[in-house]
């Protein structure tokens, strides 16, 4: 392509942007509004897994050793323990440690509690299961549970469940409002994309007697919907960094006792979101005119 | 050149509006195209632009044949032709030279090329002095002067006029009439379909009737021609 064709592609492109400034300015408007709402639940999503893997790293099963078996029987448990498929670290327990484990939890008045216990220590050895897949937790305690030696599993099943049932529901939605609004953007840009042509069909109409290529004609109206999507996603992206930050420090002061629950500083996905914005906003733009030029080409 | 031999063209609706028509154009001629509605013109102008395949025989335009022209090629062809049309078609948006440049430019000519070659042809159509104004400014024997320079702006090898006085007064008529005249007689091969007899009678040219999609006559001599055939 020429250096003063390529000028003249955006020239005639902005000039389509500002013909029909009003419907230009919604084109852009659903763009930055699609955007905010699909970066938004993404970043929940993406928020939602990240504490989701925390809350996996640390989801542990206890197994209680048979009380019958002597020291080194309860030792060797942990062999069968470590060749299921699903365990990632087992960490043997013995019943002093649990003891002494429970007095360190215990504060000031609640550690007399525990005096005296040593001697008739009620507690068993056991076995700390870290979990390579926290969503077969189920089917890895019914595992433990034939291991011999094992008297007794203890897992968190419900709570691991329920958390994987909001992270499914959460991508789900995520997904669904993705796709909805990707397709209301491209019907957009395609509706700015098809005035612009209707306005310019008997200009259009000459081009094509007088011998322009199918390209010539297209490009003003490609680089129309590119520059829609581009100012669409830039306007979105400072919006979204704006919006996260503000939601990021009101999360980060109102929750701050309870130390899992911080969100992603936004630098650190800085990069992800401008990306996949200007990709989107580009996809669509482009998308958007390409269909309705297709369309057009064809009458 | 233009050439069609046994040229038969039938619509999707079942329309038979050329039946075997042949018909040469040598470079360089001067052809009036006469006939009444429906005899088959728009078919032989739509043929020759690529817009329409015909249905049987061949068509051979400026070196393309028609018939087996791939739609990427059709541009090109068009390039070697140059279209005025009865409503002149201009960009009303577009100033007087920016329409005529504006053909220029859709085929890749250079903005030096476009600076150096608009002022000529627009001087050749007398329009020079209304460069700026815009198509709604201008007469109608104007505005069609800006769309038969337009046509010329980028050299063709035919210019075809589709009823190019159909809109204008007779002395408008003949000053377009005579404009393409010059043209010819510089070397431009003019294709001119009209339906007006006194202007096809007042230019001693060649002048080609149609009518129900067959060639009716060939001859040098007027319109009269033509009726007589008729009647």
């Amino acid at each position: 392509m020429k250096r003063y064709e390529t000028s003249y592609f955006f020239r005639e492109g902005i000039r389509g942007i500002f013909l029909h400034g009003f419907m230009s300015f919604a084109a852009i408007g659903v763009i930055v509004a699609c955007l905010l709402i699909m970066g938004s639940f993404s970043l929940l999503a993406y928020n939602l897994n990240e504490l989701i893997g925390d809350i996996q790293n640390s989801s542990e099963i206890y197994v209680f050793v048979d009380e019958s078996l002597s020291d080194a029987e309860a030792r060797s448990v942990g062999t069968r323990i470590n060749q299921l498929d699903n365990v990632d670290i087992s960490t043997f327990v013995s019943r002093d440690e649990a003891l002494s484990q429970f007095g360190e939890r215990l504060d000031g008045a609640y550690s007399a509690l525990i005096e005296g216990l040593e001697s008739d220590n009620p507690l068993r050895h056991r076995y700390v299961v870290r979990l390579i897949d926290a969503a077969q937790m189920a089917e890895t305690a019914a595992q433990l549970q034939t291991v011999p030696g094992v008297d007794q599993v203890n897992a968190r099943v419900d709570i691991t469940e329920n958390i994987l049932l909001v992270r499914g529901v959460v991508n789900t939605v995520s997904l669904a409002l993705i796709v909805v609004l990707l397709a209301v953007s491209v019907f957009i840009i395609s509706n700015t994309v098809k005035l612009a042509t209707f306005d310019r069909r008997e200009e259009i109409a000459i081009m094509r007697v007088v011998g322009a290529t199918k390209r010539f004609i297209r490009w003003p109206f490609v680089i129309e919907g590119f520059l829609l999507g581009l100012t669409g996603a830039v306007a979105a992206f400072f919006l979204q960094w704006s919006l996260y930050s503000s939601l990021s420090r009101r999360v980060t002061e109102g929750l701050k006792n309870i130390a899992f629950v911080q969100m992603a500083p936004f630098d650190e996905i800085l990069p992800g979101v401008l990306l996949v914005f200007l990709l989107v906003g580009f996809l669509v733009g482009m998308g958007g005119s390409l269909l309705t030029i297709r369309r057009f080409m064809k009458v | 050149m233009v050439r069609l031999v046994d040229v038969c063209k039938t619509y999707d609706n079942g329309t038979r509006a050329l039946k075997g028509v042949s018909l040469r154009i040598d470079d360089g001629e001067f052809v009036f195209l006469v006939g009444p509605s429906g005899s088959g013109k728009s078919t032989i102008i739509k043929l020759l632009t690529g817009e329409i395949r015909p249905s049987e025989g061949r068509v051979h335009v400026n070196g393309y044949s028609i018939g087996t022209l791939r739609a990427r090629d059709v541009p090109f062809l068009r390039r070697t032709l140059g279209v005025i049309f009865q409503d002149f078609r201009l960009v009303e948006k577009k100033s007087v030279y920016e329409n005529v440049a504006f053909a220029m430019r859709v085929v890749g000519a250079s903005p030096r090329e476009i600076r150096m070659r608009v002022p000529y042809v627009l001087d050749l159509v007398g329009l020079s002095h209304k460069a700026r104004r815009r198509p709604y400014e201008l007469s109608g024997g104007e505005q069609q002067r800006v769309a038969i320079a337009r046509a010329l702006i980028n050299n063709p090898k035919v210019i075809i006029a589709d009823e190019p006085t159909g809109n204008l007064d007779p002395a408008r008529s003949l000053e377009i009439m005579t404009l393409l005249e010059r043209i010819n007689a510089l070397g431009t091969t003019v294709l001119a379909v009209t339906h007006e007899k006194e202007l096809v009678n007042r230019f001693a040219k060649r002048v080609v009737a149609i009518d129900g999609g067959r060639i009716i006559s060939d001859r040098t001599g007027g319109y009269y021609q033509y009726e007589a055939v008729r009647n």
